[in-house]
């Protein structure tokens, strides 16, 4: 097996969505040099699509003059993703999705991402500045998931 | 990368239901994101507002919470109109995503057709 602890990859996307592919494919490419099994591999991989999605839609407006970057740094025991934009970012945490409210037309039907990212990775961040000019998501994923 | 690599493609067939009637099935294709509405609500109005669907997810890869939300509108007007829907053909990952939303509440979800069916 390759030698990944302490490995950094980056990679800058134009924010323009289908180019969360290339994220998705580089974080599962490092998850599976660092062992980690296929199915915590699939939810990184809809993880960092989400992030990368929300990133190149509300971050960066779809301003194609801005990049998203994807930061990904391995260590012994996890992987850590963060997805940066020059958003102001979020004011809050997401609720679960209501699918009875949904139902009755009292919830938008979009608007889960967010809770999926939280769903599918061990740790879920959103950072942002003060000057409400850059912002990211940080996501991790611990190698003794399965252990538990 | 050209917009073609998230294309949906929907697709209208028929295939038997358990006491021998017709059920119309939508097949999808592709990935579904927010961009998959045009193909996936043109399909779904020929059969909307009638008896018994059933969709295919057999030959779909990804499927985005924009792609979701897009399918659970397809549901919740569904339910409106008092049609049923079974799902079938879902990736173990898209099974998943569907779980953890709660999309089982909404419709069956179904390991192939002949279950999916047969439900209805």
């Amino acid at each position: 097996m390759v030698k990944t602890t302490g490995a950094s990859v980056e990679v800058r996307l134009p924010s323009r969505l289908g180019f969360e592919k290339v994220a998705m494919g580089t974080a599962a490419s490092v998850a599976q040099l660092m062992g980690f099994p296929p199915d915590r591999i699939e939810d990184l991989k809809t993880a960092v699509a989400e992030a990368c999605i929300n990133a190149i839609e509300h971050g960066n407006q779809l301003n194609e003059k801005l990049s998203v970057g994807v930061i990904l740094s391995a260590s012994d025991h996890e992987l850590e993703v963060k997805v940066v934009d020059n958003g102001a970012g979020i004011s809050k945490q997401p609720a679960k999705p209501d699918i009875d409210r949904k139902m009755h037309g009292e919830e938008d039907p979009r608007g889960m991402g967010m809770f999926l990212i939280q769903s599918l990775v061990d740790e879920a961040e959103w950072v942002h500045d003060s000057k409400g000019t850059n912002s990211y998501v940080r996501l991790v994923i611990r190698l003794d998931k399965e252990n538990e | 990368m050209q917009d073609g690599t998230r294309a949906t493609r929907t697709t209208i067939d028929r295939t038997s239901g358990p006491d021998g009637a017709t059920l119309p099935v939508l097949r999808f294709s592709g990935d579904i994101s927010a961009a998959s509405k045009e193909s996936m609500f043109g399909a779904w109005r020929n059969v909307s507002g009638g008896g018994p669907v059933l969709l295919d997810f057999s030959k779909v890869g990804h499927i985005d919470s924009g792609g979701v939300g897009l399918i659970i509108t397809i549901l919740v007007e569904a339910s409106k109109a008092g049609q049923k829907v079974a799902i079938f053909g879902l990736t173990t990952t898209n099974q998943h995503v569907f779980t953890l939303l709660g999309i089982g509440t909404l419709a069956g979800l179904h390991k192939d057709e002949q279950t999916a069916a047969a439900s209805l």
